[in-house]
C-alpha cells in the first residue's frame, strides 16, 4: 500500500516537471526561431531554468522513494 | 550499387552492436539467476531487491559473470580498530569472528551481533558517538580512486603536451581534450562568473571531468564500472558541500551586504530576511546534491528493471525487446552523463559569480 502511494507520488511530481520542462523547451524554441542569432544565450537560459525545475521534482521523486522503506 | 554497400555495412554495424550487447548480458545473466535459484528452490524474483542491491555500495567488486572480488573492510569499533577481508563474510551467509565482536553482513551493510543472535549496533558514517563505524574500502572508494588515476593520467599527459609542443597545434589526446577545456572556460567560466573566472577554471575543470568521467564508467556493466559512485549521495553530498563553501568564502561585501543589511527593506522584516537567505544559501547546493544523486541512480534503475523484465516474465521472446530498449536507455544515459557534469559545473559557476558579483549602481 504505502509502495503504490509513493509511486503515486513519483507520479505526479513527474507531472510538474513534465508541465514545466514542455513550457520552457516550447518557449525557447519560439524565441530561437524569431531571433535564429540569440540560440546560445537561450540555450543557455533554457538549461538552468530546466535544471531547477527538474530539481524540484526530483525532491518529489527522492522524497517518494524515502517513503518507500 | 555504392548505396546499397553502404547500407549492408550500416546493418552490420548494428548487428554488431546488438552482439556485442547480447554477450554482454548473457555474462551478467548468472547475478541475476543466482537470485531466482537458491538451494535448488525456485525463489520467486524480485526486481526491486535486485536493481537496489546493484545500485548500492558493496563490500565485494563484481569483476564479470560469477567472479567477484573481496575488499577490504576496515571498522572502528568503540574498542578499537579491526581489518579484515570481506571474503570472511562468504556473501553475507557467514559470522565473521573478530578480535572484539561478531559481524555480520545484512543487506551489505556490517552489523554487530551479539549472544542469542541479538543485533547490537549497525554501521555508520553520520553519527560519531556509535560504537560501529564502518570506514571500509568498499566499491565505490575503489572506483573513485581509479577514476581519479585515469583523470591523472590524461591530464598529466596533456599538460606535458602543452609544454612541449608550445605555439604548435594540439595532436593526440590534446587535440581531444582542449574544445572541451576551451567549452568550460568559454561557455561556463566566463559568461557566467565574468573577468574574474581565471581564479576558478581549476575548480570548475575538475568538477566537470571528476563527474563526467564517473558517469561514464557508471554506465560501464563489467570491471572498471559496475559500480554507481555520482549516484551515489554521500559523493553528491561532498561534492554540493564544496561548491557550499566556495562560494561562501567567495562571497564579496556585496553578497554579505544584500543578505545582513538589505537596502530599501524596513529593519522590522530584517530577521525574516535572513532566515530566508539562509535557506536560499543552503538550498541550492542542496538541489545541486538532489539532481546529481536523483537523475543517475534512475537512469541505472531504469537499465536494470528493462533487465529485469526478462527474468519477470522468464520469456525468451522478450529478451530482444528488452535489449532494445536496453541500448536506447542506455545512448540516452550517454547524453545525461555529459549533460549533469555540465549543469552542475554550470550551476557552481552561476553561485560563484552571483557571491563574486560587483554592485551595479
Amino acid at each position: 500500500m504505502i509502495g503504490s502511494i509513493a509511486a503515486l507520488g513519483a507520479g505526479l511530481s513527474v507531472i510538474g516537471a513534465g508541465i514545466g520542462i514542455g513550457q520552457i523547451g516550447g518557449k525557447a524554441v519560439e524565441g530561437i526561431a524569431r531571433q535564429p542569432e540569440a540560440a546560445s544565450k537561450i540555450q543557455t537560459a533554457m538549461i538552468i531554468a530546466a535544471a531547477l525545475v527538474e530539481g524540484a521534482a526530483l525532491f518529489g521523486v527522492v522524497v517518494s522513494f524515502l517513503g518507500l522503506k | 550499387m555504392y548505396k546499397s554497400s553502404i547500407l549492408k555495412l550500416k546493418i552490420f554495424t548494428l548487428l554488431r552492436i546488438c552482439a556485442v550487447f547480447l554477450t554482454l548480458n548473457a555474462f551478467s545473466l548468472p547475478v541475476f539467476s543466482q537470485e531466482t535459484l537458491k538451494e535448488g528452490v525456485e525463489k520467486k524474483f524480485e526486481p526491486s531487491e535486485v536493481i537496489l542491491e546493484h545500485i548500492a555500495d558493496s563490500h565485494s567488486f563484481h569483476i564479470l559473470g560469477n567472479t567477484s572480488v573481496p575488499l577490504p573492510v576496515i571498522l572502528y569499533t568503540d574498542k578499537g580498530f579491526e581489518v579484515f577481508s570481506a571474503a570472511r563474510f562468504e556473501h553475507g551467509k557467514a559470522d565473521y569472528v573478530g578480535k572484539y565482536y561478531t559481524y555480520r553482513l545484512i543487506n551489505d551493510k556490517v552489523n554487530i551481533v551479539g549472544a542469542n543472535n541479538t543485533l547490537l549496533a549497525s554501521a555508520t558514517v553520520l553519527k560519531l558517538n556509535s560504537s560501529l563505524i564502518d570506514f571500509s574500502i568498499t566499491r565505490n572508494v575503489i572506483s573513485m580512486w581509479m577514476s581519479i588515476l585515469f583523470l591523472v593520467i590524461i591530464f598529466i599527459a596533456v599538460s606535458s603536451a602543452y609544454k612541449k609542443r608550445q605555439g604548435q597545434a594540439p595532436k593526440g589526446l590534446q587535440s581531444f581534450m582542449e574544445p572541451i577545456i576551451l567549452f568550460v572556460r568559454d561557455d561556463i567560466a566566463r559568461p557566467n562568473i565574468g573577468y574574474k573566472y581565471r581564479r576558478f577554471m581549476p575548480l570548475l575543470l575538475t568538477i566537470f571531468f571528476f563527474i563526467w568521467i564517473n558517469n561514464l564508467i557508471g554506465l560501464v556493466p563489467f570491471f572498471p564500472g559496475g559500480s554507481n559512485l555520482t549516484g551515489n549521495i554521500a559523493v553528491t553530498f561532498v561534492l554540493a558541500l564544496i561548491t557550499l563553501i566556495l562560494v561562501n568564502l567567495n562571497g564579496n561585501k556585496h553578497y554579505w551586504k544584500h543578505i545582513f543589511v538589505p537596502a530599501d527593506v524596513p529593519v522590522w522584516i530584517w530577521p525574516l530576511w535572513w532566515v530566508i537567505e539562509l535557506v536560499g544559501i543552503i538550498s541550492r547546493p542542496f538541489a545541486l546534491m538532489i539532481r546529481l544523486f536523483a537523475n543517475i541512480t534512475a537512469g541505472h534503475i531504469i537499465v536494470l528493471s528493462l533487465i529485469s523484465l526478462i527474468f519477470v516474465f522468464k520469456s525468451l521472446y522478450i529478451a530482444p525487446v528488452s535489449v532494445a530498449f536496453v541500448v536506447f536507455m542506455d545512448v540516452l544515459e550517454l547524453l545525461v552523463a555529459a549533460l549533469q557534469a555540465f549543469i552542475f559545473t554550470l550551476l557552481t559557476a552561476l553561485f560563484i559569480g552571483s557571491a563574486i558579483e560587483e554592485a551595479h549602481h
